[in-house]
């Protein structure tokens, strides 16, 4: 049986600074946004900005989510600093 | 109608569509956005522009669903590029028709702050120093919040 798994996007300075476009992860029942930054942080270097001071935008199924938005397997969940269009 | 685009585009055609939405229209509105020479940092000699494909279109089709449920929106239009762009380049249009003048300035203006602070663009400032990611604004995030105070 194939593991499920969700995938990781990132954007604009998070995309160049983590060297990384998309990411696919294993999907745990009742994972939220906060939990896969807290694992993504913990990979160190540049990834620990994911926790830091800076404040870090995410989308699930290319919708606004927060931290406590619960991710499945399947779904899309992308991380980006605040936008800037216009 | 929504387009995200490398190319440019043609504010006379815009307004040409808009103002054949129907003899009900009485006032078009529209913005347009411009690059700059100096945002962030000052000799800003262009810029790059990142988008989030599929969430960006989304985003904007609900602020223009908004925006024609807060006042009379006969037809929108919004048009945004992405890629390089050059000092001067167009950037963004927004375009709106009503029946009067009041509907169609407070639809664009609306939409066009809300683009601003929910719309999944970024901006690199290129210098000749190098380059920088555009900080979103304070000022921005205000102009949006005043809005749902209305």
């Amino acid at each position: 049986m194939t593991e499920p798994t969700l995938t990781v996007r990132f954007f604009a300075r998070l995309r160049e600074e983590l060297d990384t476009d998309s990411l696919t992860l294993p999907a745990n029942d009742g994972q939220t946004v906060e939990d896969l930054l807290t694992q993504l942080a913990s990979r160190g270097g540049r990834w620990a900005q994911l926790k830091g001071d800076q404040p870090v935008m995410v989308a699930v199924n290319q919708a606004m989510a927060k931290p406590a938005t619960v991710v499945k397997a399947g779904d899309e969940v992308a991380f980006f600093p605040p936008v800037t269009g216009g | 109608m929504i387009s995200v685009q490398t190319g440019d585009f043609d504010t006379g055609a815009e307004y040409a569509a808009l103002r054949a939405s129907g003899s009900g229209t009485g006032a078009i509105a529209t913005f347009t956005g411009l690059v700059r020479d100096s945002g962030d940092l000052s000799g800003v000699t262009g810029l790059f522009l990142e988008h989030y494909p599929g969430m960006t279109e989304a985003v904007i089709q609900g602020l223009i669903d908004e925006a024609s449920r807060r006042w009379d929106v006969r037809d929108a239009r919004v048009i945004h590029r992405v890629g390089r762009l050059a000092l001067s380049d167009q950037i963004v249009f927004v375009g709106v028709c009503s029946a009067h003048r009041g509907d169609a300035f407070a639809a664009c203006s609306f939409i066009m702050d809300a683009l601003k602070t929910s719309a999944p663009f970024w901006k690199k400032e290129m210098t000749s120093d190098g380059e920088h990611w555009v900080e979103q604004k304070a000022s921005d995030r205000e102009r949006t919040q005043a809005w749902s105070s209305d």
